[in-house]
């Protein structure tokens, strides 16, 4: 630490022997001192994110490599607040010059200068390094990877299963991507953090065709800090599921528009829960008043079977963090509790703003974008009742066996894609069908969801929004929706 | 961040001190401020200045490697080129990219002042005032939840190892704004409009107004429509959504993978009704986003892909081009794997309708004016789509909002059954195009 109060005219000569190569406990003192010429600025927050990546990802098609694909990034971003309005500025430039320029442009845009050169400069005292980087082994996390040899190798492996297990192949892709994140925080209020990620995804994408018709169905496995992810994935298993959802749904018929019960399965149909309801419970849709939810906390907003929960604390899941990306160590957040809202998911300006308190789901992609309200694992809980239960309560309805993407509007309208769907008449299975869309409004629907079986599976997803694209993971039981607007031919 | 030349002569530097005979490089830089507003006060202000390049590297088996990075200082293109040469040992054996045969060609020459980004300031004091008259202009219109204004300034860059060098900049300023009502025993409505200009000056903000306000109060009283089929028009935004999903359809590489509703023998072929003609026209002088090369340094140009009806022509790289034994069109991404992908699409009429088709007297008829979630309703293998949409039934002259409701149906279908492309196009963000009328499209409502 300087010896005596440092005067803003000093800034400009300091040197420091940070390494853009690791964010350790040398970055301390220059964030210290730029966190506390941001403050000397009149600012009342000032938080720096920085950022190292180092990105690949790697392409089967048929029988070879096409693409192996290297990315390697830092950057760094800096917000400054004053009362709740901030301002958020972005640059490649780790250096102490860099980043002082990117504060200096932050200060500027709220109106604020640097200080009077013969102010003094308090440094911020920032906490004792919580270095999230050195539990679980994560330091080695990257160098214990696959090889690109290995990348190769495996998704040759599983191409060449597929084309065994499929028939009409008409193109088989197997994908795979690993992206390590180093991120530190330093803030204002004493923050400093740091963490390691690793997030890993794999998965196969086929398109069979025979004259007109044509399917294509893709599944993807994601997993969080699990450096031989990719050397033990069961691409066999895989296979097996991808190569008969599309040989059942290549001769499919379209369904008919109308309004129907439906049985949604486990995992990725948790999609539903995530876009219908997730996303609206994100104090960034408060902040801009567009949540039905807004002032229902306490209340009950969804059918008394439904509780739901969204966490960043399971092992290996997608959407698992040590820490947020303002510094906050995950929890284990209760959404609906039997139909009640209880909780909502809250990043440090959405808790400025809206009150509710900080709930660690401040995420971002990456240092080009500010932190915002984020889910990270989110679910429906498993209810009591057997798979046979809900089938045998539907006469006629459609089995929503897997789902595509979907998005939620401003008003709380949504949509979803089914990719993999069955007509159930009194009970059973009776034909595939494609071509179907969920059309809903969620304050509707969650009443609607009236029986949970009891055989929750979660599944990885990307999750698009304002600050950028996310892992996250869906999940829930089989479940039941009463009824449903489904739009088909 | 250093100038072209500095990173064409580092890159050259490194690349000897690596023993790497060969490479290119794409970069761009992005210096950009944006700001949000909400009931009158700024809500969040965003500024970045960020750079980033794409390294491709050929090893003496001449199998190619690529890395991208963020860090464009010595060690950071340093670090890219060795990272790109140990990718290379991994790289495709067949089909391998080459520099594109057009890498030195001339281009148009493309020429925009770049001006100082208006302040901060100045941008939030126009988007308040626009969010206030927006508020203003009805009793519904509560709030404008999702509004911003942005300025980018945006160079890029393409040099390789035989001395090709480009570099072009280009300037875009925005506005969205999509307003949201409230109204006792109503469901709340939404709508809004965006639009793009090289500066503040010139962006159209007033219309950008009218617009919203325009379409938020239009959808205030609304209907579910009864399901069924319809004569559907689609307006110029809708329409272009649908070419930019389906666009796989004219692209080269997609059809060598076999991921394509087209095929090599498909060109000659009558895939739509003879009224219409698509082009890809990166030059058009409405194409704010002109861009004058692509990720390899080929030229960009007008493409005609869909001339009366009859598939034209596809949109290639360079790799594409050689494989199918054409010339690359300027529609490449670098990349690892080199994709393909159109610039900017001018849809107009091929054969002069005889059909006197007018919105104004049309009846039963659904308009629609934007299409909702087109990455999950669209199936581009099969061709099938199914998305929500913005609409309005239209009923000799009246007009009612259509409430939740889908459209669906297979591309192949709806571009074979078209009865009408209006004469009047439309300038958008996206592309050009009129209104186009497709008859007996299945709408899901109630």
């Amino acid at each position: 630490m300087s010896p005596t109060l440092l005067l803003s005219k000093e800034v400009p000569t300091l040197s420091y022997a940070t390494t853009r190569d690791r964010f350790d406990e040398g970055w301390r003192q220059p964030l210290s001192t730029l966190l506390g010429l941001g403050r000397a600025a009149g600012a009342d927050f000032v938080e720096f994110f920085l950022e190292r990546g180092n990105y690949i990802s790697c392409l089967a098609e048929d029988d070879a490599i096409t693409s192996i694909s290297p990315r390697l990034s830092t950057g760094a971003g800096v917000r400054v607040f004053v009362t709740t309005h901030d301002c958020y500025v972005s640059t490649n430039n780790l250096s102490f010059t860099g980043l002082k320029d990117a504060l200096e442009k932050a200060l500027s845009i709220l109106g604020l200068t640097m200080p009077s050169p013969n102010s003094y400069v308090p440094e911020i005292n920032l906490e004792l390094f919580r270095d999230y980087a050195s539990v679980r082994g994560k330091e080695s996390w990257l160098p214990n990877t696959s090889s690109m040899q290995e990348m190769g190798d495996v998704l040759l492996g599983a191409n060449s299963l597929m084309e065994k297990k499929a028939d009409h192949v008409q193109s088989r892709r197997a994908a795979y991507f690993r992206d390590w994140q180093e991120v530190l925080v330093a803030a204002s209020d004493g923050t400093f953090a740091r963490d390691i990620r690793l997030t890993q995804s794999v998965g196969y994408n086929l398109l069979c065709a025979d004259g007109e018709h044509r399917s294509s169905i893709g599944k993807r496995l994601g997993s969080t800090g699990d450096p031989a992810f990719l050397r033990t994935w069961d691409y066999a298993e895989t296979a097996d599921e991808v190569a008969e959802s599309a040989g059942k749904m290549l001769y499919a018929d379209y369904v008919e528009s109308g309004t129907y019960p439906i049985i949604m399965a486990n995992q990725f149909g948790g999609v539903i829960f995530h876009e219908a309801c997730g996303h609206l419970l994100e104090t960034t849709q408060i902040e801009r008043k567009t949540t039905p939810f807004m002032d229902k906390k306490g209340k009950k907003i969804a059918h008394e079977s439904l509780t739901a929960w969204d966490e960043g604390l399971s092992p290996n899941e997608f959407g698992t963090i040590d820490m947020d990306d303002e510094g906050m160590p995950a929890q284990r957040t209760l959404l609906i509790e039997n139909g009640i809202l209880k909780n909502f998911l809250s990043d440090r300006a959405g808790s400025m703003r809206t009150g509710h308190p900080r709930t660690g789901s401040g995420r971002r992609q990456s240092y080009a974008f500010s932190a915002a309200s984020r889910m990270r694992n989110t679910y429906i809980a498993p209810g009591d009742y057997s798979i046979e239960d809900l089938f045998n309560s539907v006469d006629k309805g459609i089995y929503c066996k897997k789902m595509g993407g979907g998005s939620v509007g401003p008003t709380g309208e949504f949509n979803f894609g089914v990719d993999e769907a069955y007509l159930i008449e009194n009970g059973k299975l009776t034909k595939p069908l494609k071509g179907a869309t969920l059309i809903g409004e969620a304050k509707e629907i969650m009443n609607k969801i009236s029986m949970c079986s009891n055989d929750l599976g979660l599944a990885a997803g990307f999750c698009g929004s304002v600050s950028g694209s996310i892992y996250v993971t869906v999940g829930q039981p089989h479940l039941k929706v009463d009824s449903i607007t489904v739009g088909g031919r | 961040m250093p100038t072209v030349q500095d990173i064409s002569s580092q890159a050259e530097a490194s690349a000897r001190s690596l023993g790497i005979k060969k490479y290119d490089i794409y970069g761009s830089t992005v210096d950009e401020n944006s700001v949000q507003v909400d009931h009158g006060e700024p809500k969040q202000v965003k500024a970045s200045n960020r750079s980033s390049i794409i390294v491709r590297v050929w090893n003496d088996d001449n199998t190619i490697g690529v890395t991208s990075t963020t860090d464009v200082d010595d060690q950071g293109i340093e670090l890219a080129l060795k990272t790109a040469y140990e990718a290379s040992a991994f790289g495709p054996k067949e089909n391998v990219p080459d520099f594109s045969p057009e890498a030195q060609a001339s281009l148009q020459s493309q020429v925009f002042e770049k001006r100082p980004h208006a302040p901060v300031s100045t941008l939030i004091e126009t988007l308040v005032d626009v969010e206030r008259r927006l508020m203003d202009a009805h009793p519904a219109i509560a709030g404008v939840p999702y509004n911003g204004l942005s300025q980018r300034d945006i160079d890029k860059f393409y040099l390789n190892s035989d001395g090709a060098l480009r570099h072009e900049a280009n300037a875009y300023t925005s506005i969205y704004l999509y307003s949201k009502t409230e109204q006792d025993g109503k469901k709340p409505r939404s709508a809004g409009a965006y639009k793009v200009e090289h500066s503040l000056a010139n962006l159209d903000i007033e219309g950008c107004l009218s617009e919203a306000a325009e379409k938020t109060i239009s959808h205030l009283n609304y209907e579910k429509v009864k399901t069924g089929k319809y004569l559907v028009v689609f307006s110029a935004e809708a329409f272009l959504s649908l070419m930019g999903a389906f666009s796989n359809l004219f692209n080269a590489q997609s059809i060598l993978d076999n991921r394509s509703l087209s095929t090599p023998e498909s060109i000659g072929q009558q895939i739509a009704s003879p009224l219409l003609s698509v082009f890809d026209d990166a030059l058009h002088p409405d194409n704010v986003a002109i861009e004058t090369f692509d990720g390899e340094g080929t030229p960009t140009r007008r493409i005609p892909l869909i001339t009366k009806g009859i598939l034209t022509s596809f949109v290639h790289s360079a790799g594409t081009a050689k494989r199918m034994n054409t010339q690359p069109t300027g529609n490449a991404n670098i990349g690892a794997k080199v994709s393909v992908s159109p610039n900017f699409f001018y849809v107009t009429q091929g054969e002069a309708s005889d059909q006197a088709l007018n919105i104004g007297t049309a009846e039963n008829t659904i308009f629609i004016d934007n299409l909702s979630a087109l990455h999950a309703g669209v199936n581009a293998l099969q061709g099938s789509f199914s998305l929500p949409f913005d609409g309005w039934l239209m009923n000799k002259g009246k007009k009612v909002s259509v409430d939740s409701a889908v459209i669906a149906g297979d591309i192949r279908e709806v571009m074979k059954s078209i009865i009408h492309v209006e004469k009047e196009a439309e300038i958008t963000p996206g592309g050009i195009s009129p209104r186009v009328w497709v008859d007996n499209l299945s709408v899901t409502g109630e």
